[in-house]
This record gives C-alpha cells, sequence and structure tokens, in this order.
C-alpha cells in the first residue's frame, strides 16, 4: 500500500512539472463560459461530471483505488473501507473517496493502510478516512475534500460532486 | 462526521483589488500574508486577475490558492466588499506557508453577510435593568469615570486593579500597550495590576533579563546554519509552526541535530524524526519539573570537559564573583562562571537519578550542544517556552538555559542563541512601573481576599486562563454580584442615586467591573461595564514577533458595531476621568488626564513608540512591507529602516542596564519543587495533568468557540490518556471524564494516546468547555510566576461520549509515512 502512494507523491511532482499541458487544458474549458454566459443564466451551484470510477466488484477491502475527478488534473482515492462509516455507500456502506491533494499545501497524501489515514509527508497533517477525511491533526483549516458517491443498481460507483473545494483551484470544476 | 464546507467555489480578487500587508495577528510567529479586497460586485478571471496567475491551470504544490477559510465579505469603510487573504511567498518569516490558525484568519472576522463571528461586541453594553444593555460610549464611559474617580478619591489608586494585556498581534500591540500603558502607568500609578496571562504584573523570564540577555536574541534564520536545536519545554511544529516548517526544517536537512526536552512525546518530536533521522533525534523525556537538574548536569559536563568558549566567556561575562546577591527580589545569586558553578555542579548520574533519563542520554545531550566540532564552537540554539516559563523554578531554570547559552559562546553568534519561542507576537511600549514592585502584588489572591474596590479588564479572561479558578470565580462572583444587586435595586433613580449605590456597594466588599474586550467572555458574564475593541486589520497595528520582526499590519475592514481600537478606548478613559475630576474640583489630578486627544491608532503610535525611536513611523513600516525591520531600529538610510538582525554580536550585554555591559551566570542550583504545595499535591494524586495548547486553537478559544471547523474537530477539551489508564478506569475514547483534586474540578474529553506515559495526562489548557485552571493549585514562585504545569489530580467518567463527540475521530495525531 505504501509504495503505491509513494508513487503518487512522485506523481505530484511530476504532474507540478508538467503545467504547461495543463494549462492549455483548462484553458480550452473556461473559454466557453463567456459566449454561454449571454445564452442562459449562470447556474446557481456548480454542475458536476457524473463519472464512473468502478464497480463494487471490483473493490477490495482496504486497498485503495487511484481516481482522478472532477477532471484529471485532481487526483483521488476510491476505498473499500470494510467496516461501514457515516457517508459510506454501497451494500456495507463502506465505500468512500476522496481527494488526495492536501488542504494544506497540495502536497500529494499517502495512504497508510494500517490505521487507515492520509498522511502528507509535506507539513505532517494527518486526516481520518473512517470519519469523513476529518484533519486528525494539521495544518489545514478544511477537511479532506469528500467525493459524492452514487452506487449504480448494476454496482457502478459514480462521482459526482464533492463536499470542500480542492486545493490549487478557485472552482472545482474549471 | 467530519465537518463539510460545501463550498466548491471561490470569488477570484480582480486587478485593481486593494492589497494589504497582514502580519498574522495569532502566534509570535506573525507569518506575512497579503489581504485583497474589493468591491462585492466585481470579480476576476481565471486568466485576468489580482494574481497574475493563470487559475484556470490546477496549480501544483506549494502553489497559491485561496482557502475557504480565507475568504470572507466584510465592511470596509461602510461598504461590503469581498476579502481573500493569502500567505505571502516573499515574507521570510513563513515563505507562503500557512498555519491552522493563520489560514482561517478571514472566516475569523465578523461578517454580517455570512454570518460568522457574530459573537463580537458591537457596542457598550451597561448591567441595567437586571440585564446587559446596549448603551452610547458616552454612557458607558461617564459611569466607568464617576465610578472609577469616586473609589480612588474616597481611597486611594491602590483601590483600582487592572488586568491588562501586554502582548503584540491579536488586540495588542504597541498602539494599545501604550494606550493602556499611559492611563494607568502615567496618569496614574496603578500597583495593583497584572498581565493577561499569568496573576501578577511581572516578566516571563526575569533571570534571562537579569543576567544581560533578552529572550529573543536570534534571528529564525540562525535555526539554518546551526549544528543543535534544543528544544526545551517547547512544541514548535503545533505552537510556532512556521518557525518549525519553514527554519527548523531546512535546518535539520543542513544537518542540524534536533533534541527535545519535554515529558510528554509531541507531534513535533515525531516531525524531527522524519526529518532528521531517529539517529540525529534525542528525547529526553524528563520527570516533570526536573529541567534545571539536567541543564545543571550538561552544564557541569561542558565545563568540566573544557567546552565552554573561553575567550567569549573572559570577553563578555562578568568576572568577580557575585555580581547581583540573592534576596526577595532575585531568587537566584548572578555572577561570574566560577561563582555560579559552585551552585550548578551536578553529575549525570546525579541527574539522571532526578530526572528519570539515563546518564548516557544527558552526556549525549551535552555533546550534541557543545562539543566542539574541528576547532570551532558548536553552534546551537536552544528554545524554550511554556514547559520551562509555566514550570518548576521559572527563575532559576531559565537562568540554568542561558547559562549554557553563554558558557558556550551561543548567545549573539551565528547559528545561536537562547531565546523563548513565545506566545503571542510581543508590542510593549509603556511607561516605567517602578511603583509595581518586585515581587509585584499577587492579584488574583488580592481579589479573592476583598482587595480592590474597582476592576478594569482589557482583554483578559481569568476564568479560563489563570491559576486556582474554581477559588477566584467563587470569590469574584460573589463580589460583582453585590455590584450587580446594587444596580438593580437602584433602579428608577437617578444617576448621582446610582453611582452612590456602586460606591455604597464596593465599599462593603463589592467589586465594579470593566470589562474591555473584543467578545462577551466568561469573566465578562460578571462584569457591570462592557466596552468593544477592535482586532487587529480592524485597525492598524504594530507588532515584533519571535526574532524581533516588526512589521505594521495593515487595517482592511471595519471593526463591528462601534468597536474601537483599545489605545482610543484608554483615552476615551483619561478623557472622562479628566472631566468628572474637574466637575469634583480636583483640577491637580484632572490634569494627569491630558494629553489623550488622539484622533487614530497612529496618534497614539506616535505620542508612544515613535517617542522611543524615532525612525520608526507608520509610512517607513508600510514601505518596509510584510518583510518589516528587526528591532532594535537603529537607522533609516535610502528609504529602508535599518535594523538588527541579532542581538548582541559585539559582546556587550545591556537586558540588565549594567555599566559594564558583561553578562551574569545565575547561580541555579537545584532545590526541588520550589511553588507551595506541588510535592504534597504530586503525592496525593495518580495523575500529573500536564497541559497546554494544541495547532487547532488560538490561545482560550476565544474565536474558535465560534468557529465551526474547530468546535467540529474538539467540541471539548481533549485529555490525552494512555489506553491502559483509560481501561483501569472503565473510560472509553471520547468519554467525558472528570478531573478533580483538593482545588477544583474540570472537565474533558478523553483522547486515547498510546504514547501517552501511566499515570500522566495532556490536557489542553484553555478550553471554553473545561477550563485546565480549575484544579491548578494557587502556588507561584518568588516571583508571582504560576507554576501552571504542575498539577495532579484525580479522574473519573462523568458520561458516555456526548453526541457532539461520537464520529471525530480518535486516532493518533502522529504522522506516519
Amino acid at each position: 500500500m505504501s509504495k503505491r502512494c509513494e508513487r503518487l507523491v512522485d506523481a505530484g511532482r511530476r504532474q507540478f512539472l508538467r503545467g504547461g499541458a495543463v494549462a492549455a487544458a483548462g484553458a480550452a474549458v473556461v473559454t466557453v463560459a463567456p459566449g454561454e454566459a449571454q445564452a442562459a443564466p449562470a447556474s446557481a451551484q456548480l454542475d458536476y461530471p457524473s463519472n464512473k470510477l468502478s464497480n463494487v466488484a471490483d473493490l477490495a477491502v482496504n486497498e485503495p483505488v487511484d481516481i482522478e475527478y472532477p477532471d484529471a488534473d485532481s487526483p483521488g482515492v476510491l476505498l473499500k473501507l470494510g467496516t461501514a462509516v457515516e457517508g459510506g455507500v454501497g451494500p456495507d456502506g463502506d465505500i468512500v473517496a476522496y481527494s488526495v491533494l492536501c488542504p494544506h499545501q497540495g502536497w500529494f497524501l499517502n495512504y497508510n493502510g494500517d490505521d487507515k489515514t492520509f498522511n502528507c509527508p509535506g507539513h505532517y497533517s494527518r486526516y481520518d478516512a473512517e470519519a469523513g477525511g476529518q484533519q486528525i491533526w494539521g495544518h489545514a483549516t478544511q477537511n479532506l475534500p469528500q467525493f459524492t458517491l452514487r452506487v449504480a443498481d448494476n454496482g457502478d460507483i459514480f462521482a459526482e460532486g464533492c463536499s470542500d473545494l480542492i486545493f490549487g483551484r478557485p472552482s472545482n470544476v474549471l | 462526521m467530519a465537518h463539510k464546507r460545501q463550498i466548491d467555489r471561490l470569488p477570484i480578487p480582480p486587478k485593481g483589488a486593494k492589497v494589504h500587508n497582514v502580519t498574522c495577528h495569532y502566534c509570535i510567529v506573525g507569518c506575512g500574508y497579503k489581504a485583497y479586497t474589493w468591491d462585492r460586485n466585481k470579480q476576476g478571471t481565471a486568466t485576468d486577475n489580482a494574481l497574475g496567475i493563470d487559475l484556470s491551470e490546477q496549480q501544483g504544490a506549494d502553489g497559491t490558492w485561496l482557502k475557504p477559510s480565507n475568504y470572507n465579505i466584510v465592511k470596509q469603510d461602510g461598504k461590503d466588499v469581498h476579502l481573500a487573504i493569502y500567505a505571502d511567498q516573499d515574507c521570510v518569516v513563513n515563505s507562503g506557508l500557512a498555519s491552522v490558525r493563520g489560514a482561517r484568519m478571514a472566516e475569523n472576522r465578523p461578517s454580517e453577510v455570512t454570518g460568522t463571528q457574530q459573537q463580537r461586541l458591537t457596542d457598550p453594553l451597561v448591567w441595567k435593568y437586571g440585564t446587559w444593555v446596549p448603551t452610547s460610549w458616552d454612557d458607558a464611559q461617564d459611569l466607568v469615570a464617576q465610578v472609577t474617580a469616586r473609589a480612588i478619591k474616597e481611597g486611594s489608586e491602590d483601590d483600582l486593579v487592572v488586568s491588562m494585556f501586554d502582548h503584540g498581534g491579536s488586540a495588542g500591540g504597541y498602539e494599545n500597550t501604550w494606550g493602556t500603558g499611559k492611563l494607568y502607568f502615567q496618569s496614574m500609578n496603578i500597583k495593583h495590576c497584572r498581565i493577561h496571562n499569568r496573576p501578577a504584573y511581572n516578566s516571563e523570564v526575569h533571570s534571562s533579563r537579569d543576567m544581560g540577555v533578552d529572550e529573543l536574541n536570534y534571528g529564525y534564520k540562525d535555526y539554518q546554519v546551526t549544528d543543535t536545536i534544543v528544544m526545551w519545554g517547547a512544541n514548535p511544529l503545533e505552537c510556532q509552526t512556521n518557525v518549525f516548517l519553514n527554519h527548523m526544517k531546512p535546518g535539520m536537512q543542513n544537518g542540524a541535530k534536533f533534541i527535545l526536552v519535554d515529558p510528554r512525546r509531541t507531534v513535533t518530536l515525531n516531525a524531527a524524526e522524519d526529518i532528521a533521522g531517529t539517529e540525529n533525534t534525542l528525547h529526553l523525556a524528563i520527570n516533570e519539573g526536573t529541567d534545571m537538574a539536567l541543564a545543571n548536569a550538561i552544564m557541569t559536563i561542558i565545563v568540566d570537559n573544557g567546552w565552554t568558549d573561553d575567550a567569549y566567556v573572559a570577553n563578555n561575562t562578568f568576572q568577580d564573583g557575585i555580581a547581583v546577591e540573592q534576596d526577595a527580589a532575585h531568587p537566584a545569586a548572578l555572577g561570574s562562571l566560577d561563582e555560579a558553578m559552585k551552585s550548578i555542579r551536578m553529575s549525570a548520574e546525579q541527574a539522571a537519578e532526578i530526572c528519570g533519563v539515563s546518564a548516557d542520554d544527558i552526556r549525549k545531550a551535552a555533546s550534541w550542544i557543545a562539543e566542539p566540532m574541528g576547532g570551532a564552537r558548536a553552534k546551537c540554539i536552544i528554545g524554550y517556552e511554556k514547559g520551562v516559563i509555566w514550570g518548576n523554578d521559572n527563575y532559576r531554570t531559565v537562568g540554568s538555559l542561558v547559562n549554557i547559552g553563554l558558557a558556550t559562546g551561543n548567545i549573539g553568534q551565528e547559528g545561536g542563541g537562547v531565546c523563548r519561542m513565545g506566545g503571542h507576537q510581543e508590542g510593549y511600549f509603556r511607561p516605567p512601573e517602578p511603583f509595581v514592585g518586585r515581587p509585584p502584588t499577587y492579584i488574583d489572591q488580592l481579589l479573592i481576599n476583598g482587595g480592590g474596590k474597582v476592576h478594569h479588564i482589557w482583554a483578559c479572561d481569568h476564568y479560563k486562563t489563570t491559576l486556582n479558578i474554581t477559588e477566584f470565580k467563587k470569590a469574584y462572583k460573589k463580589r460583582a454580584d453585590m455590584v450587580k444587586d446594587a444596580i438593580d435595586a437602584a433602579a428608577g433613580g437617578s444617576r448621582e442615586d446610582m453611582i452612590n449605590a456602586i460606591v455604597d456597594a464596593v465599599n462593603a466588599g463589592g467589586l465594579f467591573v470593566v470589562d474591555v474586550d473584543v467578545i462577551h467572555t466568561k469573566i465578562g458574564q460578571n462584569a457591570h461595564v462592557i466596552l468593544p475593541a477592535v482586532e487587529a486589520n480592524e485597525m492598524n497595528l504594530t507588532s515584533m514577533n519571535g526574532e524581533r520582526r516588526l512589521r505594521l499590519s495593515e487595517k482592511y475592514m471595519d471593526g463591528p458595531g462601534v468597536a474601537m481600537p483599545d489605545c482610543l478606548i484608554a483615552a476615551g478613559m483619561a478623557q472622562n476621568m479628566e472631566r468628572v475630576l474637574r466637575a469634583m474640583g480636583d483640577d491637580a489630578y484632572a490634569d494627569k488626564f491630558m494629553g489623550y486627544d488622539w484622533e487614530t491608532e497612529e496618534d497614539a503610535f506616535m505620542d508612544g513608540y515613535n517617542s522611543g525611536n524615532p525612525e520608526v513611523t507608520y509610512d517607513r513600516l508600510r514601505a518596509m512591507g510584510n518583510n518589516g525591520v528587526q528591532e532594535p531600529v537603529v537607522g533609516h538610510e535610502n528609504g529602508q529602516l535599518i535594523g538588527t538582525e541579532r542581538l548582541y554580536a559585539d559582546g556587550k550585554f545591556t537586558r540588565h542596564g549594567r555599566d559594564d555591559m558583561k553578562a551574569l551566570f545565575c547561580a541555579s542550583g537545584w532545590r526541588g519543587w520550589q511553588a507551595e504545595g506541588k510535592a504534597d499535591e504530586q503525592a496525593a494524586h495518580r495523575f500529573w495533568v500536564n497541559n497546554g495548547r494544541a495547532n487547532i486553537f488560538w490561545q482560550n478559544l476565544f474565536l474558535d468557540q465560534a468557529n465551526d471547523f474547530v468546535m467540529d474537530r474538539y467540541p471539548y477539551p481533549f485529555v490525552e490518556m494512555n489506553p491502559d489508564d483509560m481501561a483501569d478506569l472503565g473510560v472509553g475514547a471520547g468519554d467525558l471524564v472528570e478531573l478533580y483534586n483538593g482545588n477544583g474540578a474540570t472537565q474533558a474529553m478523553a483522547y486515547p494516546t498510546p504514547t501517552a506515559k501511566r499515570n500522566q495526562v495532556f490536557m489542553v489548557f484553555a478550553h471554553p468547555n473545561g477550563a485546565q485552571g480549575n484544579i491548578i493549585n494557587p502556588g507561584v514562585n518568588e516571583l508571582v510566576l504560576p507554576d501552571y504545569k504542575h498539577c495532579w489530580a484525580d479522574i473519573r467518567k462523568i458520561s458516555d461520549a456526548p453526541a457532539s463527540v461520537k464520529g471525530i475521530s480518535m486516532k493518533s495525531k502522529e504522522y506516519t509515512a
């Protein structure tokens, strides 16, 4: 588990370096906004994409699955905890998903499967995967952004929203 | 379930937004921020904005990001404006890092639009008609002056008791300490006063100053070039967060070793182990209250091994025996190194026995601190804070640490320093107060015993942040209620009848209470007049941080209602005193209250701080931005204020005021428990109730108690307990427990902590839902410094975890890789 999360840290560094490509993708999304504003009034809240993340049958207990939501630049983890938690979905009420960018300074969080926590290697903040992403200790001023999940009848898991602002963006949907 | 903000986008500051320099008003570190404000109906876009960066792009780690907690809508010149606060990447203090406190500055502002901090006081309140009712400044200030003047004229200035903050940041700063200082120490000579966090008017570090060493003598960048960092009774990752992350961490990455002296394993140690490696980290988990024995043993090893800096000692320290005799004002003699060693000498084995750590670890610590490497002086910084300051035998223990710094030539030199880590920022500029005396009056005891008739309180809450609170509250409430009853009984009469009724009540043992604060506090429940003050950034405010870095933190918003800066409230009080005293026919006394014709806080700054530091003005500080200037300011050249990076670089020690400018060593002989009642209490109760601050809270939670993010995490004060102790007592995670002893009782939420030693717990100090000070005995040292840290109690379960506690995380606070 921890090995894979080390890779997540590396992925973050790479992502930081490839900012140019991200900028191009982001700009394409944003430039449609002014044109649309005249056609129809803007919605009062964000429209989130509904993205299929996985299927219930494909999840193993305490084996985090890397996801990207609401877009490819926002890494997260889908996790079957093994015990029901408040806000958990699926037949066992134990499936949750979180952003893994620390809401303190945007470092990639490591997942520690032993105590089911997310840990920031930069400044030592910690979040509890079993308590809605609550910051156990740290420097962030919000809990970990938790993705809103829906499970379809066939077990497909969709992300369709987010509880808090994701690090590094003024809007969760760029 | 964790608190969810349900915020998924924020406004973007447009080009042309106003930008204000902000120094965080919470802890001593004073991180730099930039506050953007702009009109409610304007916004920037992702690509065209005040930040000049492309926000349509995901920002990388450490990139610029507006946290929802640092956004709000506030009043500025009467208009609603957006407020967005960003940590300043260019500030040398924090380099863009924000703590869990500073990054909530915006949401801890009062906003009529977003509903934050609606607990802030907006109007003066006066107890009338059986409750507190809002009234005008004129009505409230007249009542204060009438009663205060009568009490003094019929008695003396000793009948006016004053509790007043002496700090910077927050609502303190040079402006406000001067306003109150001029009123009470110049217009009056108030002997019966105390400071916000202790029961008397005294220094927390008398011995360091008496030795010639100001307690803030280094620069933070010294951490980056030192060989060894010693944190002694300090927990910097939690309490001075960005000094640890932005200065100590690079220091350790540059090779510095790290020593923690603390009975408790803390997150600071955990992080240091991650950075420096366990082989370069040493935890001396001493028995509580034994710091001085450890320091003396280290000092002995240093001297016996010849690791002293002999040239430094010869040139810069006193050489001829005793310079200052031990007496009532000096709990230890001060003098030469040789003289001090006569009292200090203690073997590593003796100290190991007292401290409960191994002699080898003591020798290792001494070596890391002082053994020269390659013939060069070992560079070492010793940072200490409340574990020492609020500890056993404050005077001698602080002295024992400064001894080590002097002996090894580490004060005033690169990579050196023996400094307190600090709580608030500093911002003290007041007239001298020789009439207070040394030792000063123990004010809490004076009030408990019926002393004083009028009590003016400036941003202090003795119901949360003093010792012996149970006893204090009982006596205080009774006395204040006598005045409330008198006011109620006089309703319907004339103003004169009302004043007479109050004066009669205080002459009969009552106490008239005036409380100046930003919120209606716990002690405010017993006040008769409550006056609303503003905080930093609702006024311009100057302070210095833990490396003496002076900044102007600029006003960017209006205060709530008619709240005013404390300095202008003090000025109003003085003007009313003058008027009332003239009406009473005492022109001579009235004349002493002249000289307060200040329109703004800048006027107060110029009247006070500038009078002693003529180079320093608001304009010049504004030009210095968030990096400011390190005090003392020694000049102004080419548009820049010239400061001082490190004190005593010339080897001339001045804090004691001695003509010879030689530093003195402290004869810090070990003498066991020093404050009254500690040894007996230790013997009588099972648990040592260690106590202190936690990262997420600012001080006594005066703002955080209305912050959902904070109160969701800790609806009750936590008490960290070993799980085996919890099992013994039948206590589960999150259960409410009562901590009790002969001094009183308090409550907390049990937080299982496997690293906690058996029979030792750690309780957060000043939570509104359980004040730890309730159970601290009244024992103080010779100079009336409290020993908050040493408190023993028994513990029993009150109830299962309340609903607000269920669902919150009870996992270890220690980072795991």
